[in-house]
Formats: C-alpha cells, structure tokens, sequence
C-alpha cells in the first residue's frame, strides 16, 4: 500500500481517473497535514548546519527542503566552519549528498576522517547532547566512515561498518520503496507510523551496507534488537526486498538503507529525501493529473525539524 | 613528427634562458611553409602559412613559435569554423553561397526577431528569457576526436567544457544532456583497422565518463539519446550539452583597459595540447601515438569548487567579463576576450601556475588543461575576487592586464614572446569549398505484407536504435538538483518519456522543457529531409509533453568539407534547417559543428543533433508518455504518408528506400497548435510523438510504460489517405504526428479543437496491459502483452 500525503484542496479535476486506492488518505496523510500547519511558523532561532566541501552537490535541496519547514538552514564551508563557527550555536547538523573530495579512496572516507580528526570531538558533544544528525547518500558514507555510525559500543573494531561498491558494480539513479522499520527510537521517523512504505530515489555507486566480516551475525542482530534499523529496500507492497535487485539496488546485508546510532540521534540514509521532498518530484505525479503537494521525503525532514524544537 | 626537417633550418632561439624560437618565415620557400606548418602542428594550410609571411613581412620581423602557436589555434576550424564562413562553389565554380552561418542558420533568428533571444550566436553559450529576470542559457559542444582516443576522458571533458560555456556566460549549470553515436556493440573485432577501437570499449569508456563527469559535479543529465550505425566505427560521435539559469541583469561583459586578467581554477599542464587541431583533422591509425597528449584529463570536482566560486564573483557583481578557456587554452580565451571589447592584453606567461615544471612558453600558451577559466576585473576588485577563490580552495591567479593598443603581448621572464595584432589575428583568410550533391538513385522496394506484424514489431523494439537505453540512464543522476519534474525514465515502468521538464525557480511554477531530434538514416538518402525532420522532431518532442516558446540549437557532425560530396551534402542540410525552423517559428540560438570525422573506415554518417528549449507556464500541467485511464479514447494526430524511406522497417529487412519522410509545414504547424491548446485546456493525459518505428513503435513504447493497454484498429484511418498497407501505416516514420490519451468526458471538445488538423480516434485505453491493434480491414494484426513488449525493449542494452 502505497500513500501519498496529498494536498487537503487537491480539487475534484485532479482526481479524475484514479484508483479508489491511489488516493486512499489515511491518518498519516491527514495529521501529516496538521502538523504542517502547526511547524508553520516554528521559531527562527533555530538553526541547522548544512557541511560542505569541495565535491558536495546537494546543499541547496536540502537547504530547500529545511527552509520550507521554517527552519533557518545555513550551508557553512567545513573550512569556515573550523576557522570562524562553533558547531554547538546549531540545534541540527546536515551532511549533505555529492562526492565529497572526489570520493576517492572510498566513499566518504577523506571528509570522514577529516571530521573525525578536526570536529571529532565538538561533534561527539553535539551528538551526547541529544542533537539530530542526519547523513544523507554520501553524508551517511561521511558518518560511517568517521566512526559516528551504525556506533555500536564495541572496543576492538575500528570500523564496524562500511558502504562498498553496489553490487550491480555501477552507478544506479532510481526510486526504491523503503519500509520504515523503526519501532520508535530514530527522531528522524517519529511521524512516520511502524511499517509504513516510503518512496525516495536513490543515486549512488557505493551504497551497498555491509557490516564486519567476523561479526556480521553478531552486528546484524545487535542492530535489530537495539532498534538502530530504520529503513529496508523493500518490494512495492512493503515485503522486505530480501536482496533482489533492483529493489534493493546495491546489495545490502538485509536489505538495510538507512541505520541509526543506538540514541536515535543519528540517522544515516542512502536514499535522498530531499529529492522527494515535493510531490511534484515523484516519479509518476502525472498519474494524478496534478501533482500532491508534498512527497514521502517531507516526511523525514518533519520528524527532524520537530525534534529540533525539544532544544 | 613526420615529414621532411628542412623547416628546421628557419629556426633561431632567441634566449638562453629558456625555449622559444623565430623563424625566418621572409625566405621560406612554399615547401618550408607547409613543413613548418606541419612540424608545429599547427594546421595551417599553404594559403594561411602565405597570409602569415605577408604579415610578418610587412611588419619587418620573423615570427616566435608562440605567435604561429596562437594563429593556428585561432584559425582551426574547431575554433574559427572556416568552412561555416567561407565561401561555398560548385564544381564549376559559381558561388554557391556565402557565410552558410549568415546565410542559413543566424538567418532563421534574424528573420524570425523574437523579443525573448537575449543572446544569440555571440557568446559562449545562447541565452533566452526565462522568467523575470531570468534568462536560461544553453550550448551543446561535440567531444568526437578526444573520445575516439581515449573515451573516458574524452567524454567527460566534452561533459567539463560544456559546463564551462555555460560559466561562461555567467549562468548556474542546472542540467546537462548527451547524445552519443557508437558502431554496433556487436561489430567482428577482425573488421576493425589499425588503430581503431571496438566500438563495446568505447561505448564503456564514454558512458561511463559523462556520467562520472555529471554525477561527481551535481548536474543531472536529463536528456539525451544513442545511436548506433556502422559509420560510427571509427568515428564516435559525443554531444554533451548544458543548460544554466542567470539573472540576466548580471550578464556582464564589459572589458575595460586597465582591467586585470585573472587565471582561475586546475592548473596547466602538458594534457590537452594541440587538441583544436587534431580536432581539425581526419583520425588516422597514428591518431593514438600522436595525438594521445590532445586529450585533457578530468577533474569533476576542481570544476565543482569552481563554480561555486565564480557564482559568488557574479552575484556580488566583481568581475567586468568572464569566458572558459576551451580549444586553444589560453591563447584563444585571452584573444577572444581582448577582441570582444577591442582590445590589447599584456600576458605574463612565467606567472601562469603549472603542474609540473619543464613547459616551454608556447605549450603553456596553447595547452588546453580542464576546469580553467579566465576572468576580468577592475584592479580594486581582484583581492576581493581572490579571496573567493581562496575560500572554495581553487587557485585564482593575475596573469596579465587588458590595454587599448589592440595588440596582443606575451611575455616570459620579461622577454617579449608574442605581439600580434588582433585585428589580424580574427581575419583569416577566406575559406573556399567545394559542394556537390547528386541525388542517389534509390529505388522503392517491393516485397508483400508479412504476415506477423507482431514479430516485427517486437523485432523493432529490440533494435539497437530503438531499444531502451535505461541501462545507461540509470548510470547518469537525473535526480540530483531535485528540480526535474519529468524525468527521461517515466514512473516505475521506466517509459520513455518525450522530453524533460524542469522547474529551476524556487518560487515559479513555470519550467524549461528539453528535448531532441536526430535522424542520420535519412542523410544517407537526402541530408534536406534529413535536417527537417529533426528539427521536426526536436519540435515535436518538446510540444508532446506542454512546450512552447521553443529555441533551437544546431550541431553538425560532417566528414571532410574540402571534399565536395561531404560539402554537398552539408550545405544541403543547413538549407534544410534553415526551411523547417524558420517555417516551425523556432530560432536558432547557438550551435557548434564538428567536421574532419572521417577515419581510415570513412566518413561519420551525416549526423545533425537539433536540441530544443522550450518552456511551460506551469509544470503541474506536464504530460507524460504513459496511459492514465482506461476507457479514456486514443487519438492519432497528423496523416500518415507513404514515406518508408531510411525508416527502421526497411532497415530490419536491410533495405534502404528512396522516399524520405517529408515535413509539411502547414500540418506540422496545425498538429502543434492543437496539442498545445489540447493541454493547456487539460485535455490530455497522456502524449506521445511518433518516431522511430511510427505508430507502431509509438503505441507499443505508450503500453510498455503503463500499467494498462491500448486497444487500436487502423480502420478509422481507411477514410483518410493512407497506404494501402497495415505495415506502411504501422511503421512509416511521418513527421508532426501524437498519439493522444484524452480524457473521456472531453472527447467532443478536443474534436471540436483539432478540427483543421488530421485526427482520427483509433481507439481506447484498456484494462489489460496488452497492445491490440486491428488492420485495415478489421482482422487482428498485433496482440501482445506488455510483458513482452517490455522484455524485447530491455533486449539489447543488458549491462
């Protein structure tokens, strides 16, 4: 089942020719709704960095994205930031999507050692704090890379995780369905109701989450059980992917697409919300002769702005 | 270097400190011209070499290699586009015509004197009114010869250069496209010549190189298409285009003396060097050994800080002028900038940072390293302008100061190196071809009706030229930006939609609608037709999914011009876009041709790319390729012609025809009108143009892409002249004709709407994902499921 959060006017003309299912609205879309006009006017001190480096390419959405929902969202320099900023004036972090330095390397692994080294530790208060931080595409790869993600407390393993190569082996730019498994510690899903199937596009090369070899099992099930699990590849009707491409696009063990820290304050992803943001992104808005005025990826970037408010 | 050395004993080295030479040009024979022309590989022609030594005889002095460097770069025909405005003769030698640019392609703008073209022709890129202040601008630049040596790097500086015009001109890149031409996948390795690589190498190489190029940099690539045919063996053919958005009243080009130039972005090296005239010359089997150096290196990410830094630049109004330094590197970016506003520069070569040491004067002159470009300011501003860079950790240099002495100065270490007149510099000597252009004699075949029109039409879907292409698109970010609205893979059926839709403002709904048209089996037959219809096509396309207000691009891939039937051929097309757009309404505002691809295989296929810009008022009324309701009534706009003539049903059964499709002008223009009114009153939900394979391929294209069917009977057509036969009607490539879903309570005002235009209900959408159509006379002649259409769709690009 698949449900879009339509617009409350969507007028008659549009509904024209479309499936008594497709345009179902249930609770979620409503009180999706609700919400929106309560977040309308959130206050402005309430700000959330974007990080950028040479090589990131989607600030400006997210920013877009950010800003639509109220919040002030500066895009900062990771430069400027350590020369002249002080990450603790954010209420929220953003790293964005793009190839930071290049990705060589791996994916990520330049700017997430950077960080690690020259923000490592203003980024553990922030975090220890309770402050939302959310990894989209290559920022997840960022965060992984750095050590701040999936964070499971394990004293031997340097990295726990990694996002390698697809297995396609190739670059993939497509909408996937995503199944929200989260039974309620990740902010970043809070509006988001257990189980509910969610349309975002991917578009990477290096997406395909894998865990350390040696405890892959003993990882895996620690995820599960801590509730760091919060989005899986998963068929159009909400039946988990179990690997099969192309939906699930890059191969991950148990089909995981986004993970978050065992607080529930970091949340990395690969798919890119602030690419379903409006409805008039969606893949097949046409269906519904005018496009719903927001997109599954509003949801994500709600649930963030409304943890924002708690600070 | 090959040939004789005698030129060598012109040579005299006029430091010892470093190494640039004079040459006594004043007593070269005719031979040491062409030997020297030859051995600094500059590319000049006897005639040329002759203007250069009256020209430095009347100024009583021997020219550097640094000034015969820059005069072969500036007059290339890859930067001075000789044959574009020379002189065109017959065999016989009457004029033919002259300035085909003038004469054909800027006469289309100049005549049609549309308020919205900005800038047309001028600058690095065509720019158009868009909304308020904003304009878009917008370029496609061929990438052939690099390509063919090396893909990968090749392709994604095509995609790098591109992306620079647009800079260039101040604007922000939004989106890019790419149109590519390969031999087939397929093709006997033990046919290939020396030299020559398998077309599955380079198609990898290529593909793989725009996309790495777009992706890493953030600019979705939304549109585009791939071609195959022999002819393109050895000769590939990449076309990479962009498009930007500016506020126009930043668009500043305004050089004054006194104005510094700056430097700005990777730094120079020995990659790119002499890639203007190896462009400028057939490909060879020592191609790979000489020419190896002219292709520059890609560095996606130098190029992404880069723009970023210049859009600060232009947003708080620092710099006086802007261009990118493509072909000819320094050399022609700084004597295009100091030309533009009529003036003179002094150039500090020492002061231009290298990548490694060793470079002697003219390659760092001439090189054509990626991802720099050159800016002016006034004096007071250049901290300010260098402080940006520093900030986006880009390398941002003074090289040298503008003067009003309208000479051109460089020097090295304090040595004058190179003083030319510009004046001189952009007059050439007049180019002089000669074109010949006999019809071929083609006879139509004759052969009877087959009777599984359902095998050639599943046949068709899996032809190379056909066939879906999602395995590349996929590869290229169409997403990134979030602002593409209709994408080039529709829903979850991946369809092929006609053209994309963009919504570049924030706080607009009104979009920029992108599209193309290219038919080179048509030119093989006649290049007039051919040029048409893909301006047709390119037109069509845009208006299929709610475009207007379209804008033309032009980009000509030839072989040799000094080669009459070559010649011939293009002048022929550029007649023929001169007659379809000027007819359609729809000015040329840039474009960019490519000639000399020829290899020891023979010439490219003539292969014209028309790119269309349009826009929509708004974007929420975009129609897409795929079926919406069932029940709802299906029309074909436009008649269908007996025209079978280069289309892909012959070629399925290897036959070639001699009538091309034809473009009629007062139909195309009616049949447009129609659809655009049609979806402006919220008609039609679902559109889709006729193409390649016609109705047919169309219909099946239409199915694939949705969840529901067509149901279709060619029975409603018998009333209007058509072919007498189910399998012309079904596969003739006619120009100017949709396939249109409109919505069922509107179908008697769309009848009322298109009356005046050919339109026929041929049938309806149904439940189940299956394509039936019924003849001529009522029996079935294709029933096939979706499924199928989609598995022989997906058939030929797996990988």
């Amino acid at each position: 089942m698949v449900l879009w959060p339509m617009e409350a006017s969507a007028d008659k003309e549009a509904r024209n020719g479309i499936t008594q299912e497709a345009w179902r609205s249930d609770e979620l879309a409503s009180s999706s709704m609700n919400r929106l006009r309560f977040v309308a006017k959130p206050p402005m001190d309430l700000k959330v960095c974007i990080i950028r480096v040479g090589g990131t390419n989607c600030d400006r959405e997210t920013k877009r994205a950010l800003e639509d929902l109220g919040v002030k969202a500066e895009v900062l320099h990771l430069t400027r930031l350590l020369r002249e900023g002080n990450l603790l004036e954010y209420q929220g972090l953003v790293i964005p999507g793009g190839f930071s330095y290049g990705d060589y390397i791996r994916a990520g692994a330049i700017l997430g050692k950077q960080i690690a080294a020259k923000l490592g530790r203003e980024l553990s208060t922030f975090i220890d704090d309770g402050r939302p931080v959310l990894g989209i595409c290559n920022g997840f790869q960022v965060l992984i890379e750095a050590g701040f993600l999936p964070g499971l407390r394990d004293s031997e393993a340097i990295q726990q995780a990694a996002l390698t190569t697809n297995s396609s082996a190739r670059y993939e730019c497509r909408w996937v369905h995503l199944l929200h498994e989260n039974r309620g510690k990740c902010l970043f899903t809070s509006i988001i109701p257990y189980r509910r199937v969610l349309r975002i596009p991917i578009g990477h090369a290096e997406g395909r989450f894998v865990l350390l070899r040696e405890k892959e099992k003993e990882y895996l099930d620690r995820l599960i059980e801590n509730d760091q699990i919060v989005f899986r590849y998963c068929m159009p009707d909400g039946v988990a992917a179990m690997g099969k491409y192309p939906f699930n696009p890059n191969g991950s063990i148990y089909d995981i697409a986004g993970v978050c820290n065992p607080s529930g304050n970091v949340l990395g992803l690969m798919p890119h919300p602030e690419r379903a943001y409006f409805g008039w992104q969606l893949p097949d808005w046409t269906r519904f002769g005018k496009p719903p005025a927001y997109g599954d990826g509003r949801l994500i970037f709600e649930s963030f702005v409304n943890c924002l408010r708690r600070f | 270097m090959e040939g004789s050395l005698s030129w060598k004993v012109l040579a005299k080295r006029i430091s010892e400190r470093f190494e640039v030479y004079r040459f006594n040009l004043r007593e070269a024979s005719d031979r040491q011209l062409l030997e020297l022309s030859e051995g600094l590989g500059i590319g000049l022609n006897l005639e040329e070499m002759k203007a250069c030594q009256r020209y430095f005889e009347a100024r009583g002095i021997d020219p550097t290699d640094v000034e015969l460097q820059t005069i072969g770069q500036t007059w290339s025909e890859h930067c001075f586009h000789k044959t574009f405005k020379g002189t065109i003769l017959s065999p016989k030698g009457c004029i033919l015509a002259r300035n085909l640019f003038k004469t054909y392609i800027r006469r289309v703008t100049d005549e049609l004197a549309k308020p919205w073209c900005v800038s047309v022709f001028e600058d690095n890129a065509g720019i158009v009114e868009f909304e308020g202040d904003y304009g878009v601008a917008i370029k496609v630049e061929t990438h052939n010869h690099p390509s063919a040596i090396e893909p990968f790097g090749g392709a994604a500086t095509g995609i790098g250069g591109v992306i620079r015009d647009i800079l260039g001109v101040w604007a922000e890149p939004i989106a890019n496209t790419d149109v590519l031409c390969f031999g087939p996948l397929d093709y006997p390795p033990e046919r290939l010549p020396q030299g020559i690589k398998h077309p599955r190498y380079i198609y990898r190489g290529v593909v793989a190189g725009i996309g790495s190029y777009g992706n890493n940099m953030g600019i979705p690539t939304v549109n585009g298409a791939i071609y195959f045919d022999d002819s393109y063996v050895g000769n590939v053919v990449v076309y990479c285009g962009c498009v930007g958005i500016l506020p126009i009243s930043k668009y500043i080009r305004a050089t004054r003396a006194g104005d510094v130039a700056i430097l700005v972005g990777g730094r120079t090296g020995r990659d790119g060097i002499h890639g203007v005239t190896f462009a400028s010359a057939d490909l060879s089997e020592k191609s790979e050994e000489v020419s190896r150096p002219a292709v520059q290196i890609p560095n996606p990410i130098e190029e992404e800080k880069l723009a970023r830094a210049i859009l600060q630049v232009r947003d708080r109004g620092l710099a006086s002028a802007i261009t990118d330094l493509g072909g000819g590197g320094l050399s022609c970016a700084i004597g295009e900038m100091a030309h533009r506003s009529r003036l003179g520069t002094i150039v500090w070569l020492d002061r231009v940072p290298l990548k490694y040491q060793g470079m002697v004067p003219w390659e760092i002159w001439v090189s054509e390293s990626q991802e720099r470009m050159l800016l002016s300011a006034r004096p007071e501003n250049v901290e300010a302008i260098l402080e940006i860079f520093r900030d986006e950790e880009v390398e941002a240099t003074p090289i040298g100061e503008f003067s009003d002495k309208g000479i051109l100065r460089v020097f090295y270490w304090d040595e004058e190196v190179a003083s030319l007149d510009v004046e001189f510099l952009f007059n050439p000597p007049e180019a002089r071809r000669i074109a010949k252009w006999s019809r071929p004699r083609f006879t139509e075949p004759e052969f009877p009706e087959p009777l599984d029109l359902t095998g050639f039409l599943l046949k068709l879907l899996a032809s190379p030229n056909i066939a879906s292409k999602e395995a590349v698109i996929r590869t290229y970010d169409h997403e990134v930006k979030g602002c593409t609205v209709l994408k080039p893979l529709e829903g979850f059926h991946s369809g092929p939609n006609d053209a994309a839709v963009l919504k570049p403002l924030e706080g607009s709904w009104k979009g920029l609608v992108l599209s193309s048209g290219m038919n080179p089996k048509y030119g093989f037959i006649d290049p007039f037709w051919m040029a048409a219809s893909a301006v047709d096509e390119a037109v069509r396309n845009n208006v299929a999914v709610g475009g207007r207000r379209i804008a033309l691009l032009d980009n000509f891939t030839w072989g040799n011009p000094e080669r009459p039937d070559r010649m011939g051929s293009l002048l022929r097309a550029v007649q023929g876009c001169y007659w379809a757009a000027k007819a359609l309404g729809t000015p040329f505002i840039s474009g960019k041709d490519s000639l000399y691809n020829e290899s020891p295989l023979g010439p490219v296929a003539p292969t014209l790319l028309i790119t269309a810009i349009g826009i929509i008022p708004d974007i929420r009324s975009a129609v897409s390729v795929s079926l919406k309701n069932p029940g709802n009534p299906v029309y074909l706009l436009g008649r269908t012609y007996d025209e079978l003539g280069g289309s892909h049903y012959y070629g399925l059964m290897g036959l070639k025809g001699g009538k091309v499709p034809r473009l009629r002008i007062a139909q195309a223009r009616g049949n447009m009108e129609v659809v655009t009114k049609a979806i402006d009153a919220g008609f039609v939900r679902a559109c889709h143009d006729l193409s390649e394979g016609g109705l047919g391929v169309s219909a099946a294209e239409v199915v694939l892409s949705s969840d529901y069917g067509l149901e279709l009977s060619l029975e409603a057509l018998a009333s209007h002249k058509v072919p007498a036969r189910n399998d012309f009607i079904l596969f003739s490539e006619s120009n100017s004709r949709f396939l249109l879903e409109i919505q069922r309570n509107h179908q008697a005002d769309f009848e009322k709407l298109a009356r005046g235009s050919p339109h026929m209900r041929i049938g309806e959408v149904i439940k189940e994902p299956r394509l039936v159509i019924r003849g001529l006379k009522g029996n079935l002649i294709v029933d096939t499921s979706s499924e199928e259409l989609r598995e022989a769709w997906h058939s030929y690009l797996e990988d």
